[in-house]
């Protein structure tokens, strides 16, 4: 086997280019919270390839086995392999047939792993993800980012999310929220995305999942405000600028 | 043609404090409980504190995925050590168990940085302090993590440890009660608080002793 030279690196020999170095297809921001019943999950339709809008009507939320929903940011072909790791998961739990089933915690440890690992491999999946569900009345929220880092709250967001939703979250959210005061929250995190990140879309679902199971509603578009008066003579005080 | 950049690095540092003080009967171990990434608060509630073994904490900080894979490790490693043994590892074992886990990793290390605390097996507060690559210490005192430069000299200066250099052997441990030693804790936190922005949010404080282990919080500031 022929010697690789020094200069060339870690990504050099063919099967060093398998491994994952850029981003192509990218989902923005997921925000969740924890309400009353369960968690609520809202995530945008768009898929992104650089600077183009190229998918606009990608589902980045998705249902896992009974318990939980899983929302990913980054990497869309990442996000589906991680889908296909998760139905062979489930599958085996279902195979036991004993009566149990995987909840959140068990699926947020198991992916916790998984993007661990391929971290210390050096081929991470290039993806954020965030798993909510509701098991024997216990609610949970956790999130993984693609190098392992994982937590659970009562809040997370990925992404863009993290610097514009996490802040209003902090400042509104509390123990018990209704169902229509949850969805007002995310509403209002997600209009603050769509009007300040550049890879938004104005399209977006918002997923319910208590311990009757999971909801996604069907896709919609946020209300957006432009009157203002700054917007309709922007040069005036400035005559030549744009 | 150029050198290919990396464009990710494997490692994070996701901030926080730890310190431990050994004393003479009780040790105590704490932590803050910020999460950060960056310029972000990734979480208030992130515990850094992990029961090793009954006598045996662990408080450790820096890059929290590698920080939680080596307590997963340990523990499994201490469940393994109970069924072959038939008892709890004592805190000296745990020392060298943990700084041969980190050597292990030489070349791609766990940026974890940990500070052990515990009883030894004659019950005498111990306190251990590593590095990175397992390099580790039997000590009075420690602190680890992003508010150490701030926490380790007023730590030096309160409790005034002898030289490891003197002969004959001078006992490390504080002759301060356990009391005193939590309330000084309680101090060097809220100062370093002021001051690192990584440290803040909420302080846990375990205090081993005969009895067993128990648990203290303490609201620390939260910008």
């Amino acid at each position: 086997m022929d010697q690789k030279p020094f200069s060339q690196g870690l990504l050099s020999s063919e099967a060093d280019s398998q491994r994952t170095l850029y981003p192509y297809v990218t989902g923005t921001s997921v925000v969740a919270l924890k309400y009353k019943d369960g968690i609520l999950m809202a995530a945008d339709m768009g898929g992104s390839y650089g600077s183009t809008l190229r998918y606009k009507s990608v589902e980045r939320m998705k249902s896992i086995g009974k318990h939980s929903l899983l929302g990913a940011s980054g990497e869309l072909s990442d996000f589906q392999e991680i889908l296909r790791y998760l139905d062979e998961l489930i599958l085996y739990d279902n195979m036991w047939d004993d009566g149990n089933s995987l909840g959140p915690k068990e699926v947020h440890s198991y992916l916790t792993r998984v993007m661990y690992n391929r971290r210390n491999k050096f081929n991470p999946l290039w993806s954020s993800l965030v798993l909510g569900g509701v098991k024997n009345g216990e609610k949970y929220l956790g999130m993984v980012s693609m190098i392992g880092v994982h937590f659970e709250d009562n809040h997370v967001a990925t992404g863009f999310g993290n610097h514009l939703a996490r802040p209003i979250l902090r400042e509104e959210w509390h123990e018990n929220l209704s169902f229509e005061d949850g969805v007002k929250l995310l509403e209002k995190c997600m209009r603050v995305l769509l009007y300040r990140d550049r890879s938004a879309v104005n399209k977006l679902q918002i997923a319910k999942i208590t311990e009757e199971g999971v909801t996604v509603s069907q896709p919609y578009s946020l209300k957006t405000f432009w009157g203002f008066s700054a917007f309709s003579n922007p040069t005036v005080g400035a005559e030549g600028s744009w | 043609m150029t050198k290919q950049q990396a464009n990710w690095s494997p490692y994070d540092n996701n901030g926080g404090s730890c310190v431990a003080i050994a004393g003479a009967d009780y040790c105590v171990i704490a932590a803050d409980t910020r999460m950060s990434t960056g310029y972000n608060i990734l979480t208030r509630e992130c515990s850094k504190i992990t029961k090793l073994a009954d006598k045996c904490m662990m408080a450790s900080s820096g890059f929290q995925a590698d920080v939680k894979a080596l307590q997963k490790l340990l523990a499994a490693r201490h469940l393994i050590y109970q069924h072959q043994h038939n008892k709890q590892m004592s805190c000296p074992a745990m020392a060298q168990l943990l700084s041969n886990t980190l050597y292990y990793k030489r070349f791609f290390p766990y940026y974890s940085f940990n500070v052990l605390g515990g009883l030894d097996s004659e019950g005498k507060g111990c306190v251990y302090t590593y590095d990175a690559v397992g390099s580790y210490e039997r000590v009075g005192y420690s602190s680890q993590g992003s508010g150490s430069t701030l926490i380790m000299p007023f730590l030096d200066n309160q409790l005034k440890s002898p030289s490891p250099l003197l002969l004959p052997a001078q006992d490390a441990v504080t002759p301060l009660s356990e009391s005193e030693a939590v309330d000084l804790v309680k101090t060097v936190f809220a100062s370093a608080t002021e001051r690192d922005i990584y440290t803040g949010d909420k302080l846990e404080i375990v205090v081993v002793n005969a009895e067993g282990i128990r648990s203290e919080y303490m609201d620390l500031r939260k910008d």
